[in-house]
C-alpha cells in the first residue's frame, strides 16, 4: 500500500513536470524582454550578486523614469545558474523565447557560458554582449557576427596594466629585466591575457612567469610560495570570486607588498577586499568603465527604484564597483535597443534588429552626460569590423576603506592587439568553417 | 489485471532469453520508443529539446557507462569526467585534423581513445579495491584536467584552452537544429543502451558481476580478474567517451576543460546511486532525477507566481534535492530502478494482492 501511494506521488510529480516544462505562452505586448543570467549562489556568488543587482535596478529605472525604451516597456526575468555552464545553457534556452520578440540580447557574465553560447546565438540570431570578458578575438565582427565585447577585452586589460607599470617605472625600456608574475584563475578566463603578456614580454624584455590557481581558488599556498622565492617586481592578479581575497590574504602572509599587485577588472571590487580591509591597502586593480561611487544616475536609481521599495539589493550597495558595472552593462544594452529603434521604429525589436543597434552603437560624451554617467564611462562607438568600440580603462586603488581612482585613462595599443585579433579570429573561422563577412560590401548594399 | 504473463507460453530458448519476456513490457517499450522517435521531435519545444532532453539523454548515456563499471563490475570510479573529456577532445581532434571523416566514425574512434585510457587507468584495479581504487581513478580526473588545460596540441593551440568545433555534418546533413540533434543523440543512446543490456546478459557481463560479488570466488570458478576488470574499464570508458563527445558536440558546441571537471564525475556517480546500481534502466531514472528535478524546482515558484529572489530559489532547490536524495536512499537503498520493479511486481497482483 505504501509503495502505491509513493508511485502515485511520483506520477503526480511527473504530471506537474510536464505541465511546467510546457512553459507560459508568449504574450503579444508592447514589451522588450531582457533575460538576466545571474549567479547569487556558489563560490562566485558574492561577486555575481551585486552585479546582478545593478543590472536589474537599471532595467527597473528605465521603466520607472523613462516609461520604457521609447515607450516600449522593459521586462526581464532572472535565471540563477550558479556559474555552472550546463545550467547557464539551460537558462539561455529557457529565456531565449520569452517576450513578444524573444530575448533582446544575452550578457552571461561567465566565460564558460560565453563559449557555450557563441555557437547558439548565431543560430538563434540573438546578440551576445561580453563587456570585459569572453574571447578577446571576438572583437572582429567579420568573424564573430553576434559577439560584442563592448568596451574592451582581456588583451586590452593586460596591455593597459603593462602601460601603467611602464609609466610608473619611467618608460617601456625600464621594464627590461624586470620580473612580472601573473597569478591567474586556471580557466579560459584566466588564460586569455597570457598571449598578450608573452608578446609584450618579447618586445620589452621583461621576465614573465605565469602561475595558475585551480578553481575556485581557495588553495594558493604553493603559488605564493613561488612568489616568495622569485620576488617578482609586480604581480598581476587575474581572479574572480573567492580567489581574489584569498590571493590578497596569501600576499599578506608571504609579506608581498600589496601596492605591487595589480588586479584585472574582475579582481578589484568591494567583496574582494572588504573582509581583509586595512591590510590590503595599496592594492590596485583595473576599472572597467565605472569605478566606485555615486553619480547622477545613482540618485535617479535611489529616487525611482529604491525609495519606492523596488530596489533589488541593499541600498548601501548602490555605487559599489560591481553594482556600477552591472548598471553600465544594462545601460549599454538599453542604449543598443534605443539605437536600433532609430532604424526599426519604436516597437518591440528582435535580436537581429538589436544586433544592428550594437554594430552601429555610438555613445558620445554628450550622451553619457545626458544619461547621468559622466565620469563613469568612455565613449564607445562600434563598427562592422570593430565590435568592442572602446579599449580604454583606468586603475583604482584600495585605501583600506574604499576604492579611489588612481590613474588617468589609458588606451590599449591597437598596433599590437589588432594583428593578434585578426590572426586568432581567422583561425577560429577556419576551424569552424565560417563564412567571413565582407564589411565593405555590406556597407554599400 | 492487465499486467500479467498468464497465457504467454515460451516455446523456445530464444523466447525464454528475451530481454523483455512479457508482452506488455515489449509493447510499453515499443510505444515509448515510437513516442521518443516519432512524436517528441515534432511536438516538443526547442527549450524542451535543447535544455532538457538532449542533456538528459547524454547524462543517461554517461551514467550507463559508469554503471557498467561501478554497478556491474564493482569498481568504483571517480574519473568519469576525465573519460568524458578524453572522448570529447579526441572527437574534436579527429574532426579538426581529419575533416572528411564521418561523424559516426569520429564518435567510435573517440570512444576507442577513451577505452584505451580507461584500460590504462584500470590497471591499478588489479591490485587495489574499493575506496583505494576510487582515489586512483581520481588521479585520472586531475591528470586529464591538467592535460587538456596545458598540452596545447590537444586544443589545436587555442590560447585559452577552449575549443569550438565546426557543426557536425552527418551524411551531408548539418546536424544543428534541435530535433536533428535530439534524434542523433537518441539514436546513439538507444543503440548503446541495447548493446549494454545485451552485454551484461552475456558471459562478459556475468564475469563482471561475479567479480563484483566476490572476486576470490570468481577466480576459483575460472574467471580471469585481469580480463574481467579491464574489459569493464574498456567498455565503460568507451560508452562514457562517446557521451563526452556528444556532450561537447551536441550539447555545448564549444567548451573548456572545466566542463568535464570533478563535479561532472560526482554528479554521474550520484545519478547511478540514486537511479540504481547495476541497472540499465536506473541510469535513465538517475539522470532524470538529477537533471530534471532541480530545473523543475527552480521554475515552480515563478510558475506559481510567488515573489522570491532567485538566490532563495536556488538555495531551496539545493536543499530540496539534497533532502530527496537522502529520502530516496533511506526508503530504497537500491535506487529508483528497484522502486520501479517493486511497482511492477505489485501491478502483477493488482487488484487482488494476496
Amino acid at each position: 500500500m505504501r509503495s502505491i501511494t509513493r508511485i502515485r506521488l511520483l506520477a503526480a510529480g511527473i504530471g506537474a513536470a510536464c505541465a511546467l516544462a510546457a512553459g507560459p505562452a508568449a504574450s503579444q505586448a508592447n514589451e522588450q524582454f531582457f533575460p538576466v543570467l545571474s549567479y547569487r549562489t556558489g563560490p562566485y556568488g558574492p561577486n555575481g550578486a551585486p552585479y546582478a543587482n545593478g543590472y536589474v535596478d537599471y532595467l527597473k529605472l528605465v521603466n520607472a523614469r523613462d516609461a520604457g525604451i521609447g515607450g516600449v516597456k522593459v521586462t526581464f526575468e532572472e535565471c540563477e545558474f550558479g556559474y555552472d555552464t550546463a545550467r547557464g545553457v539551460e537558462c539561455y534556452e529557457r529565456l531565449k523565447g520569452r517576450g513578444p520578440t524573444g530575448a533582446t540580447l544575452f550578457q552571461p557574465l561567465s566565460t564558460g557560458v560565453t563559449f557555450a553560447l557563441t555557437d547558439k546565438v548565431a543560430l538563434d540570431k540573438i546578440p551576445l554582449i561580453t563587456s570585459g570578458y569572453g574571447r578577446s578575438d571576438s572583437v572582429d565582427g567579420t568573424v564573430f557576427k553576434w559577439n560584442f565585447p563592448l568596451g574592451g577585452t582581456y588583451w586590452d586589460a593586460a596591455d593597459i596594466i603593462l602601460q601603467h607599470l611602464a609609466k610608473k617605472e619611467g618608460g617601456w625600456d625600464r621594464l627590461k629585466g624586470k620580473k612580472i608574475a601573473l597569478v591567474y584563475h586556471d580557466s579560459p578566463f584566466g588564460k586569455e591575457p597570457i598571449v598578450l603578456l608573452q608578446e609584450r614580454a618579447k618586445m620589452h624584455g621583461f621576465d614573465l612567469s605565469v602561475l595558475p590557481v585551480t578553481h575556485p581558488g581557495v588553495e594558493q599556498k604553493a603559488t605564493w610560495l613561488q612568489i616568495r622565492q622569485n620576488r617578482p617586481d609586480y604581480v598581476m592578479l587575474w581572479g574572480w570570486g573567492v580567489m581574489n581575497p584569498t590571493a590578497l590574504k596569501e600576499a599578506q602572509a608571504t609579506g608581498y607588498p600589496r601596492d605591487r599587485i595589480y588586479g584585472s577588472w574582475w579582481s578589484g571590487s568591494e567583496p574582494d577586499v572588504r573582509e581583509i580591509g586595512d591590510t590590503s591597502r595599496g592594492y590596485n586593480a583595473l576599472i572597467f568603465q565605472a569605478g566606485a561611487g555615486q553619480g547622477r544616475v545613482h540618485q535617479d536609481i535611489l529616487k525611482f527604484v529604491h525609495d519606492k521599495g523596488q530596489g533589488t539589493g541593499k541600498r548601501e550597495e548602490v555605487g559599489e564597483v560591481l553594482y556600477n558595472r552591472g548598471m553600465v552593462h544594462a545601460m549599454m544594452a538599453i542604449e543598443a535597443v534605443k539605437r536600433a529603434q532609430t532604424r526599426f521604429g519604436k516597437k518591440p525589436l528582435t535580436g537581429e534588429q538589436v544586433r544592428w543597434g550594437l554594430e552601429n552603437f555610438a555613445l558620445s560624451d554628450a550622451q553619457i552626460k545626458t544619461l547621468g554617467f559622466e565620469g563613469y564611462m568612455a565613449p564607445i562607438s562600434t563598427t562592422c569590423v570593430d565590435h568592442a568600440g572602446s579599449r580604454r580603462a583606468r586603475i583604482h586603488s584600495w585605501d583600506g576603506k574604499k576604492w579611489a581612482v588612481s590613474s588617468d585613462w589609458y588606451e590599449a595599443d591597437q598596433q599590437i592587439i589588432k594583428p593578434m585579433i585578426t590572426q586568432s579570429a581567422k583561425r577560429f573561422a577556419d576551424e569552424k568553417k565560417l563564412m567571413v563577412r565582407d564589411c565593405a560590401k555590406e556597407a554599400s548594399s | 489485471m492487465f499486467y500479467r504473463e498468464n497465457g504467454q507460453i515460451k516455446t523456445s530458448y530464444r523466447a525464454d532469453q528475451a530481454i523483455l519476456p512479457m508482452r506488455q513490457d515489449r509493447w510499453f517499450l515499443g510505444v515509448l520508443l515510437a513516442f521518443a522517435f516519432l512524436v517528441v521531435p515534432f511536438v516538443a519545444t526547442e527549450y524542451q529539446l535543447r535544455a532538457l532532453m538532449i542533456p538528459f539523454l547524454i547524462y543517461a548515456l554517461a551514467a550507463l557507462g559508469l554503471n557498467l563499471l561501478v554497478g556491474y563490475c564493482g569498481q568504483i570510479s571517480l574519473g568519469t569526467g576525465a573519460f568524458m573529456a578524453v572522448g570529447a577532445y579526441a572527437a574534436y581532434n579527429f574532426s579538426i585534423r581529419l575533416p572528411e571523416l564521418n561523424f559516426a566514425i569520429v564518435l567510435i574512434l573517440s570512444g576507442g581513445c577513451a577505452a584505451a585510457v580507461g584500460i590504462l587507468f584500470g590497471i591499478p584495479s588489479l591490485r587495489i579495491k574499493g575506496l583505494y581504487l576510487a582515489v586512483a581513478t581520481l588521479a585520472a580526473q586531475f591528470f586529464f584536467d591538467w592535460v587538456f588545460a596545458r598540452v596545447r596540441w590537444m586544443t589545436n593551440n587555442s590560447a585559452s584552452g577552449s575549443v569550438s568545433p565546426a557543426p557536425v555534418e552527418f551524411f551531408g546533413v548539418t546536424v544543428d537544429s534541435a530535433p536533428e540533434k535530439y534524434l542523433f543523440v537518441l539514436t546513439a543512446v538507444v543503440l548503446l543502451a541495447l548493446a549494454a543490456k545485451n552485454l551484461v546478459r552475456s558471459h562478459v557481463g556475468r564475469s563482471w558481476m561475479a567479480m563484483r560479488d566476490m572476486d576470490v570466488a570468481a577466480e576459483v570458478i575460472g574467471i580471469r580478474p585481469v580480463h574481467a576488470k579491464l574489459t569493464a574499464f574498456a567498455v565503460s570508458s568507451f560508452v562514457v567517451g562517446i557521451a563526452g563527445a556528444l556532450w561537447g558536440f551536441m550539447h555545448l558546441g564549444s567548451w573548456e576543460p572545466a566542463a568535464f571537471n570533478l563535479n561532472m564525475s560526482l554528479r554521474l556517480l550520484f545519478m547511478i546511486i540514486i537511479g540504481g546500481m547495476g541497472s540499465i534502466l536506473g541510469c535513465f531514472f538517475g539522470a532524470a532525477f538529477m537533471w530534471f528535478l532541480p530545473i523543475l524546482l527552480n521554475q515552480v515558484p515563478t510558475t506559481l507566481g510567488l515573489q522570491m529572489s532567485t538566490a532563495t530559489i536556488a538555495h531551496l532547490e539545493l536543499m530540496i534535492v539534497g533532502a530527496l536524495i537522502v529520502f530516496f536512499l533511506v526508503v530504497e537503498p537500491h535506487g529508483l530502478a528497484r522502486l520501479w520493479s517493486i511497482a511492477k511486481d505489485k501491478l502483477r497482483l493488482w487488484p487482488f494482492p494476496h
